[in-house]
């Protein structure tokens, strides 16, 4: 559990959980006893009630000895900031332990084929019967939807008002009748995402978070600590086996190349050096990171494929790596979404 | 750790007073009044003299010595703010290098002015060969481009064998004050003999060049962050086609860009004067990564001024063409980007 992560040998929990190793399993049940898995969160619901100060010394700690997490998640990442945040004590009693246990795995429902970068444009709709919401629609892009237990989604409560403000934001259980998922290969080779459709599915109306029509604030937060760990992602992804300089001597030192890994190795450096100086809760900063860690990501391994000659055109981890980078830059707001989201709200240039 | 990017209360309270007094007393009008003189008159001792009382002269230099005995961090705090109005005063070659290498109550209290005579050939170079000799406790040779030339007392020069001190005003050294579109005092130095009144080992040299180009990268964060600020009050004014320019993607989208650029320029310059305090066994990469992205950004936030501003951003009644001026004078300073990068991989072994 101290040698670098591969691709693959995650923990994502859920109920139908799998381990890479017995090693991996007892360590994230030991984690799981202890709240380590969510460290930060408090203990009442499955954290270790940890300061951020402390929480911050406990993930030094874990880097320092190499450790590996023991849980990832979506939950983690994305739902359960936003439900310590923004949910009813019933809702954030029914989820958070059960995202800090692993015990479900949750996929987020937000993009629809015909609502990408215009997000609040989208029509998957939830009409209210008695004590139920009835989903109709199709969401994309549902990373892992195939894998997840429960889905985190935007739908359209009221279709005649201003579009921001017709949307909820619903939590529905996977298994309920009517919702049917299919994979989307991508240019990579491989893909964790699906499309989601949903033919009528009744969903209890207590798992609306906030309020009706309420959504868009919600989905916005999310957004944020999606952003963030996005950036997160990509500085800590395990890719460093081998550092960019090593590749570029192992190649022979292409001297065409040597100024693009100096240039990548040193906004690498900037880039990191920056999370760290805004490590505080993710805010508009967020965009900023969002943009230039994919941006940068993009380029390096675009790099990892130059530096390997042909050989990097065969299907292996920095083939398929380079072409996955390709859709960071989309996922999660488009670089575009994000200048335009520092335009306005850092800088407030106007519409 | 993070606390390298945290100012303490007294940080915070020296980078405001700094801003305030270089707001007042050295705006960009400092700089087109000295630019309106002769190019061998270009600093002002009496106000070298004021920002001495500040603890700038000496910001380096031990109390022992009449000086703050304050660090890096304190230094590219203050360095910032004199780059947000491109203040004319030689802190860079006698606060900071003057400081660094010959210490002195005269120095740290404004009384002094220190130069160093480094480069001989058009292009920086640390490690390049040098033609100048001391011979007979006399220095003999050429130098180019030494900053605050004109003005200094004393001169730092390197020989093939020590750094020599002589005296600027002495027999045997000839100042040529050089013109040059920055308006920053700068000469060109010859030695005939300069009686040696002491000497340092080369080996204080790059201590003195790391820390001058620390300061220098700090310098030109706070040129870029203040030519930033004025473009983007521009976006927002200047109207055309009915709306403010401002609202137009192609500009929102380089502004933002340029945003970033300036946010990883901060991030890299504090941890650079942070290592440097902390003797850290990385710093010397990290000043070299902040020397070249402090290059790249000022240029870049110099140019799309222009270009944002339009017809009056070439004219020479808006201040952006100083900033521009000095954005590209200042890249060339202890080393341009692609020397810095260069040396950030040397360091790291490709």
């Amino acid at each position: 559990m101290r040698t670098p992560m591969a691709a693959g040998q995650e923990v994502w929990g859920g109920r139908r959980r799998t381990f890479p190793s017995e090693d991996a399993k007892l360590w994230f049940e030991r984690c799981v006893e202890r709240g380590y898995t969510v460290p930060s969160w408090p203990v009442e619901y499955g954290g270790a009630g940890l300061s951020p100060d402390d929480a911050k010394i406990f993930a030094e700690e874990l880097k320092r000895i190499g450790a590996r997490l023991p849980l990832v998640s979506f939950g983690i990442w994305m739902l359960g900031p936003v439900l310590l945040e923004l949910a009813s004590e019933t809702q954030k009693r029914e989820h958070l332990p059960k995202i800090a246990r692993g015990e479900i795995r949750w996929c987020q429902g937000y993009s629809e084929p015909g609502a990408g970068s215009d997000l609040a444009s989208l029509s998957t709709r939830a009409r209210r019967e008695g004590d139920d919401y009835v989903v109709d629609g199709a969401k994309v892009w549902t990373s892992h939807a195939d894998h997840a237990d429960w889905m985190f989604c935007l739908v359209r409560t009221d279709a005649d008002g201003p579009k921001h403000e017709g949307i909820s934001f619903l939590l529905i259980d996977m298994a309920s009748p009517g919702i049917s998922v299919r994979p989307i290969p991508l240019i990579s080779g491989s893909s964790p995402f699906c499309e989601t459709r949903f033919d009528g599915v009744r969903v209890p109306a207590a798992n609306l978070v906030g309020r009706e029509g309420g959504g868009w604030q919600i989905a916005k937060r999310l957004l944020e600590h999606e952003r963030t760990i996005i950036s997160v992602m990509r500085d800590a992804a395990p890719e460093e086996t081998e550092t960019l300089p090593q590749q570029f001597l192992r190649a022979g030192s292409p001297a065409g190349l040597r100024d693009r890994v100096i240039q990548a190795e040193l906004d690498f450096l900037c880039n990191r050096l920056t999370l760290e100086r805004n490590r505080a809760a993710p805010g508009v900063a967020s965009s900023m990171f969002k943009l230039y860690g994919t941006e940068l990501n993009k380029r390096r391994k675009e790099l990892r494929v130059l530096l390997a000659g042909t050989g990097g055109l065969e299907w292996n981890t920095a083939a398929k790596e380079w072409l996955r980078s390709r859709a960071n830059s989309i996922e999660g707001g488009t670089s575009e979404i994000q200048l335009n989201i520092i335009a306005k709200r850092v800088l407030g240039l106007p519409d | 750790m993070s606390s390298r990017f945290v100012d303490s209360p007294e940080q915070a309270e020296l980078a405001r007073g700094a801003r305030a007094f270089v707001e007042r007393r050295i705006p960009v009008a400092a700089l087109r009044g000295v630019r309106a003189r002769p190019a061998d008159d270009r600093i002002d001792r009496a106000l070298w003299r004021e920002c001495a009382q500040l603890g700038w002269a000496g910001i380096l230099v031990g109390e022992g010595d009449g000086g703050a005995g304050l660090g890096m961090i304190e230094a590219g705090l203050v360095a910032e703010q004199l780059g947000r109005t491109l203040a004319p005063t030689p802190f860079l070659s006698t606060a900071i290098i003057g400081g660094t290498l010959v210490p002195s109550p005269a120095l740290a209290g404004g009384d002094q002015l220190v130069a160093l005579a480094l480069d001989e050939t058009p292009f920086f170079d640390a490690r390049a060969s040098c033609e100048t000799i001391i011979r007979d406790r006399g220095v003999i040779g050429a130098k180019r481009n030494v900053l605050d030339g004109p003005a200094a007392d004393r001169v730092i020069v390197r020989t093939q064998d020590a750094l020599a001190i002589v005296d600027a005003r002495g027999p045997g050294v000839t100042i040529t004050a050089l013109d040059r579109v920055d308006s920053r005092s700068v000469a060109d130095l010859r030695f005939d003999r300069a009686p040696v009144i002491d000497t340092l080992s080369l080996d204080h040299l790059d201590r003195a060049i790391t820390r001058a180009t620390a300061a220098l990268a700090a310098e030109m964060l706070g040129g870029a962050d203040a030519v930033f600020a004025t473009t983007l009050a521009y976006l927002k004014e200047r109207r055309q086609f009915g709306v403010p320019i401002g609202s137009f993607q192609a500009l929102k989208h380089r502004a933002a860009q340029i945003f970033c650029e300036l946010e990883l320029t901060r991030s890299i310059v504090r941890a650079a004067l942070a290592a440097l305090d902390a003797n850290a066994p990385d710093a010397e990469p990290l000043v070299s990564a902040a020397k070249a992205r402090a290059s790249d950004t000022y240029l870049l936030a110099t140019a799309e001024a222009i270009q944002m501003h339009g017809g009056i951003g070439v004219t020479d009644e808006l201040d952006i063409g100083l900033y521009y001026k000095r954005a590209m004078a200042a890249s060339m300073l202890f080393g341009d980007a692609a020397y810095h990068r260069d040396r950030f991989a040397r360091v790291a072994g490709y």
